[in-house]
């Protein structure tokens, strides 16, 4: 039927814009790219695949930028990258944290060495705290979290909570500019040979690394789970929080949190999705209790299917949903658990 | 110490906003402007540090049109001491772009040589998240990103700073003088009493033209259109648990 057709090529066209796959834009031989590695000491992070599938679609080479204490793993990982013909590492203690302080003249010293391109990073907090600093050293602009590659100097890019996007053309020696991890696909981990360099850098900044404080979870991480379930302030604890837990881990996802449910300490700061907060593209996410305020909308707006739980048949959350249920959260939660374990 | 507080007016973060007709921009003319939440946060964080004692002055400064005073005058306040305002009439949501605008600030402290620059970590209009960063690097100081904790060290020569990242927090320690980019839950911004916002009237504003910076601040990036993002097809209500379980399994395909 028409109406079939139409939801099918509206899936499909919508898959398309949020998520691209790796694809020659206009393949420059003279493109020579750096990407820089966001990783945990041990793993390369999955938003800085995205990162490698955005450079690839420039064409040319390359080059991955780990810095870390003893990163050996993260350097070998980063080498097996599709695309990615040489592994430069910066090893030392003063790039725990990674710090930006002790990364942007690594950086910096790597584009007067190589004169690159581009230089992309991820946009996880790592990516965003350090590729500005170099954009300023280079005295370049920065693109932020772009969205979309249209050629080797023009993207596209979320202004204001992503009501609006706009097309950024740069004229700089270098184009200089943070992934937005769902806009992109993750490139296989398979498929690079990139040979290892050692880079100097590493000299001990001012700025001290004292520790971090990780949430430990075994879940899928926000960023990458297929699935994500999201409750809002109307869960009114951070014990009811688990039955979301219960609910995800049923359904092998994730759980995110707004930024109400966060601020009133019903959820982990690490769990907060938004404008400021993380930005998800799940296939399915499910907002319980979750009015659907625009700061909300801006970080999961991509999501391929929407599901809205709230009590408020006019909730502006209904708008933008696929399927919505007007009821108590308390009363469908172990209902889609009860249904889900069933089949 | 000495706080710098770069405030923004931006468009206020409740208003639907429309494209302007020659798709190039947003319309601002006649829309609600308010002080970027994050500005709000960091505004506060200046004021609380100076009541705990750490702080002697704090300065607010903000860039854009006449209209500006008015952002400045809630830092005012708040608490701040005194304000510059920069002058200038290029829209400064997607026109004066987070490079100039670092280095118009970089002028600004290397005036007024604060001990430390709190600003929030990005402005709700263009969503950069860069012009803290840049200006720590143009300056050369340390920087301390997506702060949701700031405890100034008793001898005021160092900053312990509790950052907001991907999976929890981070926490580190940088020398004075250093930058902060606020985050959203450093603190609540206080509601300026009548009383303050009286007496702000009376706190020193500095008018500078943006031109007398000698600042190269023309776009770098050239916008070459904005539009608006893809709309979603209208979906539907359904009844119960077992009709949406239902669709998510055969209509979406998604369990």
């Amino acid at each position: 039927t028409q109406s079939t057709w139409d939801f099918d090529m509206l899936r499909s066209a919508l898959s398309r814009a949020s998520s691209q796959q790796a694809r020659r834009v206009g393949a420059s031989r003279d493109a020579s790219t750096l990407v820089y590695i966001d990783h945990d000491g041990k793993n390369v992070l999955p938003a800085t695949r995205s990162a490698i599938t955005a450079a690839a679609q420039l064409g040319g080479d390359i080059t991955a930028l780990v810095a870390g204490s003893g990163a050996t793993d993260v350097v070998a990982a980063a080498g097996k990258l599709p695309g990615v013909t040489r592994v430069l590492f910066a090893n030392g203690d003063a790039f725990n944290g990674q710090l930006p302080e002790a990364i942007a003249p690594v950086i910096e010293q790597a584009q007067k060495q190589f004169k690159f391109s581009h230089i992309f990073a991820p946009a996880s907090a790592a990516g965003k705290n350090v590729l500005p600093r170099v954009a300023a050293k280079l005295d370049v602009a920065m693109f932020s979290e772009i969205v979309g590659i249209q050629s080797e100097d023009t993207f596209v890019r979320n202004v204001y909570a992503g009501n609006a996007i706009q097309t950024v053309k740069s004229k700089d020696p270098v184009k200089v500019a943070t992934v937005r991890g769902t806009a992109f696909q993750k490139c296989a981990i398979e498929g690079g040979s990139g040979k290892a360099e050692n880079i100097a850098g590493g000299a001990s900044t001012s700025s001290e690394f004292v520790k971090q404080e990780l949430v430990k979870s075994e879940r899928p991480a926000l960023e990458a789970a297929s699935i994500v379930v999201c409750g809002g302030r109307a869960l009114k604890s951070k014990e009811n929080f688990d039955i979301l837990f219960k609910l995800a881990d049923t359904m092998k996802g994730a759980v995110g949190a707004t930024r109400a449910a966060v601020d009133a300490g019903y959820a982990t700061n690490d769990m907060q999705i938004g404008q400021t907060g993380k930005i998800i593209a799940p296939t399915l996410y499910v907002g319980f209790g979750v009015s659907g305020a625009i700061q909300h909308l801006a970080g999961m707006k991509d999501s391929k299917v929407i599901v809205v739980v709230n009590k408020d048949p006019d909730a502006p959350f209904f708008q933008v949903a696929d399927y919505g249920i007007v009821g108590d959260l308390f009363k469908v939660v172990p209902e889609m658990q009860a249904a889900l374990e069933k089949k | 110490m000495r706080i710098l507080v770069p405030v923004k007016r931006v468009v206020d973060y409740a208003v639907k906003i429309r494209i302007n007709p020659q798709r190039n921009g947003i319309e601002t003319k006649n829309v609600k402007m308010s002080m970027n939440p994050f500005c709000e946060i960091a505004t506060e964080e200046a004021v609380k540090l100076r009541e705990s004692g750490v702080v002697k002055e704090i300065i607010a400064v903000s860039i854009g049109p006449k209209e500006t005073v008015q952002t400045l005058h809630t830092a005012l306040a708040m608490g701040a001491d005194r304000a510059i305002h920069v002058e200038t009439d290029v829209p400064t949501d997607l026109q004066l772009q987070p490079l100039a605008v670092s280095k118009i600030l970089q002028k600004i402290v290397e005036r007024e040589k604060p001990d430390m620059v709190i600003m929030g970590k990005q402005s709700i209009d263009s969503d950069s998240n860069q012009t803290g960063q840049l200006l720590a690097g143009l300056l050369d100081w340390p920087q301390a990103t997506f702060a949701s904790k700031v405890a100034v060290q008793a001898d005021a020569k160092a900053v312990q700073v509790t950052r907001e990242v991907d999976g929890g927090a981070q926490i580190i320690e940088v020398p004075v003088p250093c930058l902060i980019s606020a985050d959203l839950r450093l603190n609540t911004p206080r509601f300026a009493t009548l009383p303050n916002i009286m007496k702000a009237k009376k706190k020193p504003t500095q008018t500078i033209k943006l031109a007398d910076l000698g600042v190269d601040v023309a776009p770098r990036l050239k916008v070459l259109q904005v539009e608006d993002p893809p709309t979603r097809k209208a979906g539907s209500k359904v009844d119960s648990v077992e009709q949406l379980y239902d669709k998510l399994k055969n209509e979406a395909k998604v369990l």
